[in-house]
């Protein structure tokens, strides 16, 4: 199971989603949409029509930028961040 | 039961809601909703009660949040706010309007997105395919900053399939099945820049519709105040008395159908109210003459700017009128315009102001 860290910006908006939490998942996308079948419409948040990660969010792979198709394994932890923006 | 007044402000960070009772004097304030994110315009729909904010976060991608219970609960989905075609990306949700049981949402890229089941899903109803200027308005080189695609669309009050969209930049469309087909109409308006097609290139800011006559349409242009007679058919110029051609917001009174209030604001950069004088133009008689009112605006030093969807009038036998800043102030008229109070004063910019009445 993948360490998923999600950002702040996200569990107010589905019920008991939590920032830290624990996923089965071969690959990046697959874990997004492991999350999305618990919270439908989490997708949409990380990712446009394509798919691909929206602009402003970024996905670390044991601190290694990752894209969709980045390969995860179970002790990986894999960091969603939105990206730091000011105003 | 005696009437309540709500008025709903998108702003910049969240919407909030200002509430009173008919005397519109004693104003209170709930918000942020939508957890803060950027609003661009939010209603109520009248026939179900809801509230529904479109937004659109730099993170998280556009949606609409909606609300049963007038703030209480809020609930997103961007479910089918999104192109099929690969050419169109939607980057934010720029109008809403709630009509004959339905939702219709206007968008940019430039499109149209309905909702029949209260916002939960969405379906694209038209990108205007086909019309004069499609194949330039999406163009990112032919758009201005802060593009809004279809900032707003005018649904006929008792046609359900007969509906107006603005297209930034380049005018207004009307389709009368429901977007199947459209006809532009923008004949008699002005634009002080070359066009390729006299049909289309036209820079409507704001359409309203008389509630009296639903014929009379009145439109705030970037190039001047127009009137249509014939429901947007044609237009004529009614700018000569106002201060400035340039504006944003109009608001068409609920039961006269030749008054109609508009925000002159400074062209250019500034997009202010001329000379830090805040004020708000009314005219009674279609547009022949205007009338100044800024008894209870500040007169100096008020640097105010009004965008499209500023502006709301409420539906009472004497109207209320409310516009919000972009520097985050919203005042009030309980008499038409002729006296103002501020009742907001410190909220995040605004982008928008509706009203409605309800027990």
């Amino acid at each position: 199971m993948a360490a998923v860290h999600l950002p702040p910006t996200l569990p107010s908006l589905f019920v008991d989603l939590p920032r830290r939490l624990e996923v089965d998942a071969a690959t990046v996308v697959e874990a997004i949409d492991r999350l999305d079948e618990r919270w439908p419409g989490l997708r949409d948040r990380l990712c446009e029509p394509g798919p691909a990660l929206r602009t402003h969010i970024n996905v670390y792979v044991d601190r290694e930028r990752a894209e969709l198709g980045t390969a995860i394994d179970a002790g990986s932890r894999v960091d969603v961040i939105a990206a730091i923006s000011g105003g | 039961m005696p009437a309540r007044v709500t008025v709903i402000v998108g702003t910049r960070k969240g919407c909030f809601l200002l509430e009173s009772d008919a005397d519109r004097r004693d104003w209170s304030m709930r918000g942020p909703y939508c957890d803060g994110w950027p609003v661009y315009h939010a209603i109520h729909d009248a026939g179900t009660g809801t509230l529904y904010a479109a937004c659109a976060s730099e993170w998280h991608g556009a949606g609409v949040w909606r609300s049963p219970d007038l703030g209480e609960s809020w609930e997103l989905s961007s479910e089918g706010l999104a192109y099929d075609n690969g050419d169109l990306k939607l980057s934010k949700v720029s109008g809403l309007t709630a009509a004959h049981g339905r939702l219709l949402a206007g968008a940019e890229a430039a499109g149209v997105f309905e909702s029949r089941d209260g916002g939960t899903t969405w379906s694209l109803l038209s990108t205007l395919d086909g019309q004069p200027g499609r194949d330039d308005w999406n163009v990112p080189t032919n758009q201005p900053p802060g593009h809004l695609g279809v900032p707003a669309i005018l649904p006929h009050p008792d046609e359900a399939s007969r509906f107006w969209a603005i297209v930034q930049g380049f005018g207004i469309f009307e389709t009368t099945d429901d977007g199947a087909s459209w006809t532009p109409r923008n004949k008699g308006l002005r634009a002080d820049w070359p066009l390729d097609d006299p049909e289309v290139g036209y820079c409507v800011h704001k359409l309203v519709m008389s509630p009296v006559d639903n014929d009379r349409l009145y439109q705030q242009n970037h190039v001047g105040m127009h009137r249509s007679d014939d429901a947007g058919q044609s237009w004529v110029e009614i700018t000569e008395g106002l201060p400035t051609e340039f504006g944003f917001a109009a608001a068409a009174h609920p039961h006269d159908r030749d008054t109609f209030y508009v925000v002159p604001l400074d062209p250019g950069h500034g997009r202010c109210m001329p000379e830090g004088q805040a004020a708000v133009w009314r005219t009674r008689d279609a547009g022949s003459t205007w009338q100044r009112l800024d008894r209870g605006l500040p007169q100096h030093d008020a640097h105010l700017g009004v965008l499209r969807e500023g502006m709301a009038i409420d539906s009472l036998d004497t109207p209320g009128l409310y516009f919000g800043t972009s520097t985050g102030q919203v005042f009030a008229s309980a008499d038409e315009g002729e006296t103002w109070s501020e009742i907001a004063s410190y909220l995040p910019a605004i982008a928008s102001v509706e009203v409605t009445v309800h027990d």
